[in-house]
């Protein structure tokens, strides 16, 4: 699935630390499918009443906006999938963890950093009824007036326009891996087997 | 020999190619790297080649899936080795006729089915839930000599950070990443920052290394490590035991760190020697001599520095729901207003909530109702040692409700009963349990009900971590114990001063004298 524009609402969620126990909850990892995670997304915060999630202002919504440090903790891609799965495919923050930010991009949810005065922008905007515009291909995000600049990986920015296979992009290279192997096999011979020894 | 000389000819060729010549002076994250690069590619990622790959049953089922769908096999089953964990009850697993017993939660069962059936025809070599073996991947990982020094090793999970502790470059990866890895035995990635956290001194009296990672994360914050991989330095690492390194390492991803690495040294070479997967022979003594090289360069560069003093670590516990709400345990709930930043004060209002904490309650006075001794961070033969010296001749209080021990490995487990510490755990009401992550995650058996406390040994103190409406706080395995004996949080040093246990008993399995 590509990703160029997305427009429309967005979850004012904000909040630092957005873990991804919260995002959903260990239960729904005992599944061994990456469909239907939608159901079990943001349980943890769905159970006060005035959640944005459930607020009809901005439902359907396919871009979120949060704080500090989104999808800290657990690297758990069914965050990822949850998520996708209830049709989120942009996830505005002012920091995001490592892992989550990488399983995000892997399905086709792009992940933005943008500065706090930024993010706190975006949120009153969105709060107020405005909606946003996030243009993959501009790197930049539009909302209530003013345009935020992003910088996004190559890499990923490719992948996610694109909607590239990875691993077919790396067995292109199978032939470096297997040199790779073969120096491996004589500069440090213990790392070029794992098994029991004796 | 000559094919030595080629190969070394072609290894020097591709890293020119990678710019580390250029940059004078490496850190051990860089040396790492440099010596792992598939191919750089023109946007800024490199291709790394993974020497090291730990599967375990809740991320992997979907990325075998898609090796099926796409007609991929896996490269090198050989680095490949999987275990269950993390859904695993941790009551017994066998019953009085030896036979094996049933996973009672179908979802559950058939995930671990599944694992079982993938490694089968995959022909990864697999510890399954009855092998003496068999443990949490993280502490099996560096007690079978899989993890070693120098390595990259990936795992579909974010405490893979662990194995930085012997030196290996331990990086968390998501389910899409693992079928990568599985098709590929390589990642796609971007090099991260490096950042040096230096600690130094002798921590006091049952001060341990839980405390320090706890200090360290309050310091720098629970995002203060992202893009980052973080060098631990100074002499309280140097002093410290390769088990009380782990629970550091382990952590460091609490701290947002990509991953966390140690420098080498005797004691992970003493630690490593003669380990199941280890090398031996002249194996051992050519790997020894590359393992020494294993350390950042004098005036290597780091993004970002931050400096400790190990002295004014006391025991430590959290108090809210992120791991950076650390305090001692002499000290009190914090006022959510005592923050500045207006996010962090909103967030500690609400952590207060949820932990149904006042501002200024002595942390002492917490009561606790659960007790949990064990995870990837905390249930090593040091950790049940330390904690079972606290509990020796005691009895668990009457307001807890549930005491766990749960050892990280069966070797684990086997050790501490040679070493008679499931008596004293049992006899003061604890239960001894089946390794596994049990009570860490809630995602198993072992959970802890909506409104009641535990005092874990674990990582997270997340909302709902440990089961909904579950309220987590955070410490060492001896304060773990303390809490178990006073039924509330508990300053362990009153509870060793009472038994005259000294550093002997104590400290010193863990953190030595540094000297400094």
């Amino acid at each position: 699935m590509t990703l160029i524009r997305v427009e429309g609402r967005a979850y004012p969620l904000g909040r630092a630390n957005v873990d991804t126990d919260m995002i959903i909850a260990s239960e729904w990892l005992k599944t061994i499918s990456r469909e239907g995670l939608g159901k079990g997304a943001f349980a943890a915060l769905r159970h006060d009443p005035a959640n944005v999630f459930d607020d009809p202002a901005f439902a359907g919504a396919a871009i979120l906006i949060a704080g500090e440090n989104f999808g800290c903790g657990s690297s758990r891609e069914h965050a990822a999938w949850a998520m996708a799965d209830m049709g989120v495919r942009v996830v505005i923050a002012v920091s995001l963890s490592d892992i989550f930010a990488s399983n995000a991009f892997k399905n086709g949810v792009l992940a933005v950093c943008l500065p706090a005065d930024a993010v706190a922008h975006l949120l009153d905007a969105v709060r107020g009824g405005a909606g946003i515009a996030v243009d993959l291909e501009a790197q930049a995000v539009r909302c209530g007036g003013r345009t935020f600049a992003f910088a996004i990986d190559a890499f990923r920015r490719r992948c996610l326009m694109e909607g590239l296979d990875e691993i077919a992009l790396t067995l292109a290279d199978a032939e470096g891996i297997a040199a790779h192997e073969g120096r491996v096999a004589v500069d440090a011979p213990w790392l070029a087997m794992a098994g029991r020894r004796a | 020999m000559a094919r030595v000389r080629e190969r070394a000819k072609m290894r020097s060729t591709v890293r020119a190619g990678s710019g580390a010549a250029a940059r004078g002076p490496r850190t051990l994250y860089d040396k790492i790297w440099d010596a792992h690069v598939v191919r750089d590619y023109d946007d800024g990622s490199s291709l790394i080649f993974v020497d090291r790959h730990l599967v375990h049953e809740v991320s992997s089922a979907q990325a075998f899936e898609g090796l099926r769908r796409a007609g991929r096999t896996v490269r090198r089953p050989d680095l490949t080795l999987a275990m269950p964990d993390h859904n695993l009850p941790t009551t017994a697993r066998t019953g009085a006729d030896g036979r094996r017993l049933p996973v009672a939660d179908p979802q559950s069962a058939a995930q671990l089915d599944a694992l079982a059936r993938n490694v089968a025809a995959t022909a990864i070599p697999y510890f399954d839930a009855t092998a003496p073996e068999q443990g949490i991947v993280h502490v099996v990982g560096p007690e079978q000599g899989f993890t070693l020094p120098g390595s990259v090793l990936a795992c579909g999970d974010s405490h893979t950070a662990a194995h930085g502790a012997l030196g290996a470059l331990g990086i968390g990866i998501g389910t899409s990443e693992v079928e990568h890895v599985l098709a590929t035995q390589t990642l796609r990635l971007n090099r991260s920052r490096a950042m040096a956290v230096r600690v130094d001194g002798t921590p006091g009296f049952g001060v341990a290394p839980k405390d320090v990672i706890l200090a360290i994360i309050a310091r720098i914050g629970a995002s203060g490590g992202i893009g980052h991989v973080i060098e631990y330095r100074g002499s309280t690492f140097d002093a410290m035991s390769v088990e009380g390194r782990l629970t550091v390492a382990n952590m460091s991803i609490e701290a947002g760190a990509r991953a966390g690495l140690f420098a080498p040294d005797e004691r992970v070479f003493a630690y490593l020697k003669g380990r199941p997967m280890a090398p031996s022979g002249a194996e051992w003594d050519a790997a020894l001599a590359q393992w020494r090289t294993l350390r950042s360069d004098p005036g290597a560069r780091f993004d970002k520095s931050v400096a400790i003093d190990a002295t004014a670590i006391a025991p430590s516990v959290t108090w809210g729901t992120s791991p950076q709400h650390v305090v001692p345990i002499t000290g009190r709930v914090p006022s959510p207003d005592s923050f500045a930043d207006p996010v962090q004060r909103e967030a500690a209002a609400r952590s207060l909530e949820y932990m149904a904490l006042l501002p200024g309650q002595r942390m002492e006075d917490v009561a606790i109702e659960n007790i949990f001794i064990g995870s990837c961070t905390n249930s090593r033969i040091e950790d049940l040692r330390a904690a079972a010296a606290v509990v020796r001749g005691r009895r668990v209080a009457a307001g807890v409700r549930q005491a766990l021990v749960v050892p990280g490995s069966g070797l684990v487990r086997r050790q501490g009963e040679a070493e008679g510490l499931d008596r004293i755990f049992r006899e003061a009401g604890f239960e001894w349990r089946e390794p596994g992550c049990s009570a860490c995650l809630g995602m198993n058996p072992d959970t802890v009900p909506a409104g009641e406390r535990c005092a874990s040994t674990a990582n997270r103190n997340f909302m709902g971590r440990q089961g909904p409406g579950a309220r987590t706080h955070l410490l060492s395995p001896a304060m773990a114990a303390a809490a178990a004996i006073r039924g509330r949080l508990t300053d362990v040093r009153t509870l060793m001063a009472e038994a005259g246990m000294g550093e002997t008993q104590m400290g010193e399995a863990q953190m030595g004298e540094t000297g400094a």
